[in-house]
Order: structure tokens, then sequence, then C-alpha cells
């Protein structure tokens, strides 16, 4: 009986190592061809990658279409964080001011519609990500000269003085306002995708542009699916920034549940699922069909974003109410469980540069969330005088957010608010909760990481320049701005140029300030987990890229 | 047809007001005894019937009702059910003890006298996913908890009151809607019945759940304004308003129907040539002969009703949260069909027995007004 305990044991620590190691698994010989077969519950709007922010579900895709000067590493685990040479032959030369980056591009690498990537594409597409209302174009890009006219009058933009193209010498140089430390990351996310120089300056919607990538986009139906084939023009210039693909082609459907999607993958009728599997799925995949699943740790966020411009969540002591009576342990529950999320009460996620653990809102206020405090929520909710007042949750239709939001609003009434559900299309849920004329008071949203610094959460999601009244595209959705936290967030900034800890030292207490002021109920930092069909083999997880599509073969 | 000549030839129209051929006895003259025999027939037997059953026509179809043993079985049924949901707050109190509208996630009950989590990390595998508690089969969560850790058992009673309510409001105005609709249109004629049956046209056009589904959906958003006043979205006079309106052709026409064979029939042509108001007329001679079909009918929509309110709240555009009904639960149940199904098909199997007794009722109660079931008893 205890040999058999003790095996049992070896063979479910095997098991659990196996499954939640976020990298490749030993596989077999690679396989070429076969056709990859996504599904997801639904499209995500625009694959135009100036301005889809859809990080989790079409960043991926993007990442095997189009490349930027530079690009993440593609490859599984902490090498993915790194920054490599892409359509750039060489990492950029920096100035000592930190102002000035010159690359030098690279020569030969052709669009999937036969042009050659050129200098004029380059100057050309930065100019575009302004001309199309990129949603970080004020915050990101507005630092390279010209930006700040650019934002103004986005469809006269000109980067003449910001992108200069040297046709002599091959490279272009970009000329910033100020040291940006996280400048090259924000070249490696798709938004700094080089697309063709006469590629239309609006919304590309359903059309795709030309790729460099080794696949492209040959149809996109947001209500059926997309399929991506192999770009004849694409050849290897760097295995790290951008590897051949494995499988001939890709299909991702959409309109597919994500129980149905379950039953696909157990049937090898798909490969791989962008949603989580429902609850009442896991105990059976996690159980009959172990070696199919991987755990992944994710740099992400799952909180209920306040609208602090409108009542009731304009009065601190109602976020910090809801902060108190919240039970992260329940909404983990909903979740999964304790082995797919982490408690979390700040903006920073668990493990992120910059994190250091911080719960003021629990029963025991420390580093780490211990318990809701009913007592206290109450206290401060009769302290607010907003009791009574009428409260609209907004949240998507998809994954758990109906039944987190129907769990928040059982919170808020305790807290003595009337409280109510509103559940709209997922498909839009994102851009109406950033438009403040919809006057969303709370919802739910992930919020991943673009890349791996902390200006990343911190200053996309809460400074006051992100905060765009009206528009589709303000990231800023609690409405946030706090002079003091956006001055603290630019020292941080000078800092990272020179000192990196310290920076992150600088960044931690912008998250502990942020985190006090509530504009946020973080619940916690959610794992990934994929499920995938027993055909697809060298699953590869990168903290950028998610998995990899171009390193994954089929049996 | 009848004929006026038949009737007033015949001595039975002598018999005073109160004995008045009442609806029972006009709709077989009007409608099922064609022939001068079943005429004859009839009021030979008045006479007798009078004799041997002095009791009125409501108490003869009571009567006639209480023979039917599936009828009465299927009232006592639904008896149950609107006892059992009209307790739901002292069961909600006294027996599960918890609040089936708050969320209760992390929460724990005794079974036995030993701890058990109200939703239980599973263990088996991977150790993933969360799985609320099944059935206790005692007090406290009962049928289970749903994805909230909520008590099924409770919310089936709370959800039964709300569809309960939804399907009997909407009943009631659906049969005074297409009661008016239907006398007016069918007594006034001409040009009010013109208008009155093209609008009933342009309902009927529609497929119910489809009309009934895009006026959720468009309504369920910023609520239904009729004049000063306003039904907000979350009320259940929605729902209740919705379901009465789409239903109410359905009604009406065989009403309308009916209406127009009674005023043409002699009691109602002599009232007319006596010179009574017209409102006299509608108010004596006809209402209480379109009663009777309304009761008819009255079983059915209700179950009707109940599905269509079912419909609609599974899909989100019904009763809104928090407040729950039959079709919310089979919704939040449909999440866990894999684990604890009993969240489904527990409001499921209520909806079935309630529409079932609904129907076998309602053929009860049409019986016991049928006019060919009164004859049959008569030859008895």
């Amino acid at each position: 009986m205890l040999h058999h305990t003790v095996c049992r044991a070896i063979a479910m620590a095997l098991l659990l190592t196996s499954a939640t190691v976020g990298v490749a698994r030993a596989e077999d010989k690679p396989k070429i061809g076969g056709t990859l077969r996504l599904a997801a519950a639904s499209a995500a709007g625009t694959i135009d990658p100036h301005i889809s922010y859809e990080t989790g579900f079409y960043w991926p895709i993007f990442y095997v279409l189009n490349d930027g000067l530079v690009t993440f590493r593609k490859a599984a685990g902490e090498p993915s964080n790194d920054i490599v040479p892409d359509l750039a032959s060489d990492m950029p030369k920096i100035s000592e001011d930190g102002k000035t980056y010159t690359f030098k591009l690279r020569k030969g690498v052709k669009f999937s519609n036969g042009q050659e990537v050129t200098l004029r594409d380059v100057v050309a597409s930065f100019e575009r990500l302004f001309k199309v209302g990129n949603p970080n174009s004020s915050l990101w890009y507005s630092v390279i000269k010209g930006g700040d006219k650019c934002v103004e009058t986005p469809p006269t933009c000109s980067l003449a003085e910001g992108v200069v193209a040297n046709e002599a010498d091959g490279t272009v140089t970009f000329n910033l306002t100020q040291p940006d430390a996280d400048f090259l990351y924000k070249l490696a996310v798709p938004f700094g995708s080089i697309l063709p120089a006469d590629t239309q300056p609006s919304d590309l919607g359903t059309t795709p542009p030309a790729a460099t990538g080794p696949y492209m986009i040959t149809s996109y139906d947001p209500q059926r699916g997309m399929e991506l084939k192999r770009n004849p023009e694409f050849k290897v210039w760097n295995e790290d920034a951008q590897p051949d693909g494995y499988v001939d082609e890709i299909k991702y459907s959409f309109g597919v549940k994500p129980e149905d999607a379950v039953t696909a993958i157990q049937n090898d009728q798909m490969d791989w699922m962008y949603d989580s599997p429902p609850a009442d799925r896991l105990k059976e995949i996690s159980s009959e069909s172990a070696d199919q699943i991987y755990i992944n740790p994710s740099f992400a966020m799952y909180a209920a974003e306040m609208n602090t411009n409108i009542a009731p969540f304009n009065n601190k002591d109602v976020r910090q109410a809801l902060n108190f009576a919240v039970n992260r342990r329940a909404a983990i529950n909903i979740y999964g469980g304790p082995r797919l999320a982490d408690a979390n009460c700040q903006v920073l996620p668990v493990d992120f540069p910059g994190y250091k653990g911080y719960c003021p809102y629990s029963k025991n206020p420390g580093e780490k969330w211990g318990g809701p405090d009913m007592e206290k929520a109450k206290a401060l909710m009769e302290r607010s005088g907003q009791i009574g007042q009428k409260v609209t949750v907004t949240v998507g239709d998809a994954g758990v957010d109906p039944q987190t939001g129907t769990y928040l609003v059982s919170v808020l009434n305790d807290l003595g608010l009337q409280a109510t559900l509103k559940v709209i299309s997922a498909n839009i849920q994102w851009t109406y909760a950033q438009n403040s004329n919809n006057n969303v008071q709370i919802t739910l949203n992930t919020l991943w990481q673009d890349y791996a610094a902390p200006a990343d959460f911190l200053q996309v999601l809460f400074n006051c320049s992100s905060f765009h009244p009206g528009s589709d595209a303000s990231p800023n959705i609690s409405g946030y701005c706090n002079n003091a936290v956006d001055a603290k967030m630019e020292q941080a900034m000078k800092a990272a140029l020179t000192d990196v800890a310290a920076s992150h030292e600088m960044w931690s207490a912008v998250d502990h300030d942020i985190t006090d002021d509530a504009p946020w109920a973080t619940l916690y930092s959610p794992k990934l987990l994929y499920f995938v069909s027993k055909r697809l083999k060298n699953f590869t997880y990168s903290n950028q890229a998610r998995m990899v599509f171009s390193k994954v073969w089929l049996d | 047809m009848t004929t006026a000549s038949n009737t007033s030839a015949d001595p039975a129209s002598k018999v005073p007001e109160a004995e008045q051929p009442n609806q029972f006895n006009v709709q077989i003259a009007n409608g099922e005894a064609s022939s001068a025999f079943a005429q004859k027939r009839l009021f030979q037997l008045r006479p007798k019937d009078k004799g041997n059953n002095p009791r009125g026509p409501w108490k003869t179809a009571f009567s006639r009702l209480l023979r039917d043993k599936l009828a009465v079985a299927s009232f006592v049924f639904l008896a149950a059910i609107v006892l059992s949901t009209a307790s739901a707050t002292y069961y909600a109190d006294h027996i599960s003890q918890t609040d089936p509208f708050q969320s209760n996630l992390d929460g724990q009950i005794e079974i036995n006298g030993d701890p058990a989590e109200i939703m239980a990390a599973d263990s088996e595998g991977l150790g993933l996913g969360v799985t609320p508690i099944g059935p206790t089969w005692t007090g406290q969560y009962l049928l289970g908890a749903d994805a909230q850790g909520r008590d099924v058992a409770a919310r089936l009673l709370y959800g039964g009151q709300n569809s309960l309510i939804v399907a009997f409001a909407s009943t009631a105005l659906c049969l005074v809607l297409a009661g008016v609709i239907g006398t007016v249109s069918g007594f006034l004629g001409g040009i009010v019945d013109t208008i009155l049956s093209r609008l009933l046209d342009i309902i009927w056009a529609f497929p119910i759940y489809l009309l009934a589904i895009s006026l959720s959906i468009v309504l369920i958003s910023t609520g239904l304004q009729i004049g000063p006043f306003h039904i907000p979205s979350n009320s259940l006079l929605l729902p209740i308003t919705i379901i009465g309106v789409v239903y109410v052709p359905y009604v009406a026409r065989p009403i309308r129907g009916q209406v127009l064979t009674l005023a043409k029939s002699d009691f109602v042509l002599a009232s007319v040539c006596l010179g009574m108001p017209t409102a006299r007329i509608l108010v004596r001679d006809i209402l209480p002969n379109v009663v009777t079909t309304l009761i008819v009918f009255a079983p059915i929509m209700m179950s009707l009703s109940i599905l269509t309110e079912s419909s609609l709240s599974f899909l989100s555009i019904g009763v809104q949260p928090p407040a729950a009904s039959w079709g919310t639960i089979i919704q939040d149940g449909q999440g866990l069909l894999y684990t604890r199904p009993l969240v489904a098909i527990a409001p499921g199997l209520a909806i079935i027995i309630t529409v079932l007794c609904l129907n076998f009722l309602g053929d009860g109660v049409k019986d016991a007004f049928d006019p060919k079931a009164k004859l049959r008893v008569g030859k008895g």
C-alpha cells in the first residue's frame, strides 16, 4: 500500500511538473506540413497590427505575420523577454544621451506581395501609427520627434525629424525628444510592425496587410474564422526573431464555444483553443488528459476597473470598500481554483519586474492578501455616503466574466449599493468600456503585459495621458489621473536609463500609490492553461507571443 | 346554423330571462347542433335538466371538472407547486438558511457534523477546477449549489415564484386584451374590425418566439415607455407585457369568430330588436358566452407563457438578475452540465411538470365547458 502510494505520488509529481513547466517538452522529430486548427469563441475585431490591442488573442498571430525592426526572441520561458534584431540587421546604435536609435535595415526581405521592405516603408509605418489612431500613439510613440504634432493632427502626420531614413547607408534613425528606457520594447511589439508604405492610412478592418513573416492571412471573416497560409516570399533571416513555421496552414475558427472546443480537442478535431476551458470541464481534462495540458505563468492581472470620474466610484472610500470586501479566493474559485491563479491586490502581477507584494486590502494587511474585511468595507461605505447608489457592472459574455460579474454584483449589494449586471458581447466589451461616453461604472478585464517592464502596466493603464475621453482607444479605463503619481512615473522612467534596479524600486512605489488610490479592485494574477490536441507537438510558450505558432508541429 | 324562425317557434323561447339559453346551449344551437333534431333534443332536455340538475352552468362545469381525475390530479399538483414556491422565503430562512441571491463561493456547511466546502477544489489528476457541492438531500443545499455557491433548491422556489407570476400575469393580460379586441372587433365590425384584424394579422405574421426575442432584446437595455409609465428593464412587468402581447392574436381571433356568430344569434338579434343599448348587449349577452372560451384558453396560455418566459430568461432577455426564474436557473446550470447536471435538470423538470399539469387541466376545463360533453351527459 505504501509502495503504491509512493509510486502514485511520484507519478503525480512528474505529471504536475510536466504540466506546469511553461516550456517546450521534449518531443519527437519535427514534422513539416498539415493544418493547425485553432478555436475561439469569437473574433476580436480589426486585424490591423497598428491598431489591434488584443495582446492575448491577435498579437500571437501578428508575431508570425509581420516584423518590426526588432522583436522578442521566439523561445520558451525567460529568454522570450529578450529583444533581438528582426528587420534590422543588428541591434541599434544608441547615442549616449539615449535620444537617438540608429538601425540598419536588413536587405532582401520581401513582403508577401513581392515588394522589398525599404526604408520608406519604415518611415511610413511609424507615421501610419499616428494616422490610424494607434491606442498608444500618444503614450508610447509621441516621444519620437514630431510625435506630439502627429497626435494633434493625425491625418497630416509627418515624422521627418523623428524617423530619418538614410538611403546611402541603409539606416533609419529615431530621434527622441527625451530618453525612453522602454523604447525598444515599444518597437518590438506588433504596433512596431513594418507595413508597405502604400498601406491605406486608416483601419484595415478585415483586410489583411502584406506580411513579412512565415505566414500571411488569406481570409478573415470575424463571424467565421481566419485562414493563414505560408508566405511564399518568406526566407529565414534570423531564427531567433522569425523562425519558419512547421505547419502549412493555420485555420482559426470563431464562434466555437469553449465547451465545444474542449470536446473537439479531445476528439482531435481541433488542436488548440484560445479560451480557457470551462470550469466544469477542468476536473475531467485534468484527470483524463493531463499530458495535453500546459499551465504557464502569465504576466497578467484580472481586475474590476472602476470609473473614478462618475458616482459612486469617484469616491475613494467606495473603491477601497470594494477592495476590502471582495473575496479574491472566491473569484479564483470561479476561474478554476487555486492552482490556476494567485490572489493579488496591486497592479503589477506577481513576480513581474518591480513587483513587491503589497496588500492593504486584507484582513491582515501585508505583502499578501489574507481574506476580505467586510467590517472595514462597510465602515468605509458608511463614511462615503454613497449607500443606495445604483451601480451597473458591465461585463463581456465570454470566459469567467459573467460569473465573476454576478459575484461582484453580490458583493456590491452587500455593501449597500444597488448593483445590477449588464452582460454585453465580448466582441465589443473592451472598446465599449474604454469609451467614457458609455459611462461604464465598473467592468472586468484581464490586462496582459505588452512587454516585461513595469511602465507597461503602470504608465499605459494609469497615466493621465492614456485617458482619452470619448475614445474607444483609452486604455486607462478607470480615467484615473493623479499628477503626483505621473511625476513619479516620469522619474522612474528616467532612472531606468541608468539604474534598472533603482527604477524598479521607484515603479514599486508607484504601484503601491495606485493601489492605495484603488482605481481597480485587482482580483488575481491568472495562469494560462492551454489544452492542446494529442497530435500537437513542440508546444512552446513565450512570455510575449504566448504559444509560438511557428514552433509547433503536428504528429 | 339555427334560424330565427326555428327558435322563435319553439316554446322554449318564452322562458323567463333567467332561464334564457345560456352560453352553453347557445353555442350548441349556433355552432354544433345544426340539425333540427339536435335543437329539438336540446330543448327537450332542458326541463329534465332543470329538474334533475338545478345547478347553474358554472356549477355543472365545475362538477364535470371534478369528475375528471387527471384534471383534478393536475390541479392538486399545481396547487402543491404554487404553495411550494410561495414558501420560498420560509424555506430560505429556516431550512436552507442561506440567501439564494448572495454568492457563497468560499463558504462551508456541516454535513453530519463534518465541515464541507460549498465550492470544493478538485484533487484528481492535476487538481484543477472547483466543483459546487452536490445534493446533500438534507435541509441545506438539498439539491446542491450552483456556480455561485447558492442553494439550488431555494433558488428553484424563488425562481418558480417569478415564473408563475410572469405566466399568470401575462396570461391575464393576454386574455383581457384578446377578449376586448376580439369582442369589439367581432361585434362592431366595419372599419373597427378591419383595423383591429389587420393589427392582429401583423403580429401573427411574426413567428411567436422571434417576435418575443426581438422585443426583449430591444427593450431589455432601455426598458419600456408607455405614455407616462416607464417599465425598467429589470422589472417583471417587461416579460409580462411582452409575453402577454405576442399571444393576443392567438386568442383574439377565435374570440372574434365566436362573437361574429353570437352577433347573429337569436337572443342577440332579439336584444337588438328590443332596442337594448350596445353596451348592455355586450355585457349581458356576448361577454358571458366569451368568458367560457377565455377560461378554456387560460391554462393553455399559462403553459405557453411559462415556456416562453423560460426561453427568454434562458437567453438572458427575460427575468433579469438578481431575480431568478426557472429559465435563468437552467442558464446557470448550463455551465455545470458535466459536474452538477441537477442544477439545470431540476428547473427543467419543474417546467415540464407545471406545463404538463396545466395542459391536463386545460383539457379538463375544455371538456367541462364543452357543449358536446353536455350533450353526452344529457344523453346519459
